[in-house]
C-alpha cells in the first residue's frame, strides 16, 4: 500500500517537477537562473532520495542525500560569488 | 496509521516542491522566481524528511534527518540572500509591473558599496563587506 503509493503517486509528481525545473535549467536567460535550477534541481534529488530510501527500506541513502545538500550549497555560494566579483571594479 | 502519516506527509512535501516548480517556470522576473523557490522547497524537502524519520523510527536515520532539515534551514536563506545580491549589483532588470524598488540610488554599481538616504554621494564610505 504504501510503497505503491509512494512509488506510483510521489516519485512522478517529483520527476514531473525535476522535469519543469530543468526546462528553466535549458532556456534561462540569464546565469543566475540557472543557477538557482541547479540549486532546486538538487534539492528535488535529495527529496527522490529519500522517497526511494523508503521505497527499498535501505537507510543508506540518506548519507548521500546529506553530502548533496553540502554541495548544493557550496555550488550556489560560489557562483553567486565569482559571478559578483566579475562585475567589480 | 503510521503509513496514512507518512502518506500524507510526503505528499504535502511533493505538493510544495510541484508549486514551487511550477512557479520557477510561470514568474515573469528573475527575483519573484528565486523568492518562490527558496522557500516553498525548503519546506517541502522538510515535510519529506519528516516522512522518512517516521518511516524508520530509528535513532541513527533521525539524527540524519534532523542533520539534513537543520542544514537547509541554515543555508537556504543564506544562498538566497548572496544570489539575491549578485543579481541586484549585476544590474538584473525587474519586471515592469514592479511599484518599489527600495535599494535605488543606494547602491554604487561600480564599487559595490552602500549609501544610505541623506549622505553626500562625494563622501561614500569604503565597501562595507568584502564578501
Amino acid at each position: 500500500m504504501l510503497n505503491n503509493y509512494l512509488l506510483f503517486g510521489i516519485l512522478p509528481v517529483l520527476s514531473i517537477s525535476a522535469i519543469l525545473v530543468f526546462i528553466r535549467f535549458l532556456k534561462g536567460p540569464y546565469t543566475l537562473d540557472r543557477v538557482v535550477s541547479l540549486d532546486f534541481l538538487i534539492n528535488i534529488g535529495i527529496g527522490i532520495i529519500a522517497i526511494y530510501s523508503i521505497v527499498t527500506d535501505h537507510s543508506a541513502f540518506l548519507d548521500v542525500a546529506m553530502i548533496l545538500a553540502l554541495i548544493a550549497f557550496l555550488g550556489s555560494i560560489a557562483f553567486s560569488y565569482y559571478l559578483e566579483q566579475r562585475g567589480k571594479r | 496509521m503510521m503509513d496514512i502519516i507518512i502518506m500524507a506527509m510526503t505528499s504535502i512535501g511533493t505538493l510544495f516542491i510541484l508549486i514551487a516548480a511550477v512557479g520557477l517556470i510561470r514568474m515573469p522576473d528573475f527575483f519573484l522566481r528565486l523568492s518562490v523557490t527558496i522557500k516553498a522547497a525548503t519546506l517541502g524537502l522538510g515535510f519529506i524528511m519528516g516522512g522518512t524519520a517516521l518511516y524508520f523510527l530509528e535513532f541513527s536515520v533521525t539524527a540524519k534527518v534532523t542533520a539534513i532539515i537543520f542544514f537547509l534551514l541554515i543555508t537556504a536563506p543564506v544562498s538566497g540572500h548572496m544570489i539575491g545580491r549578485t543579481a541586484y549589483f549585476t544590474g538584473m532588470k525587474l519586471w515592469k509591473g514592479t511599484i518599489l524598488d527600495e535599494l535605488k540610488g543606494k547602491y554604487d554599481r561600480k564599487t559595490h558599496s552602500l549609501t544610505s538616504d541623506g549622505d553626500d554621494p562625494s563622501e561614500r564610505t569604503p565597501p562595507v563587506d568584502e564578501l
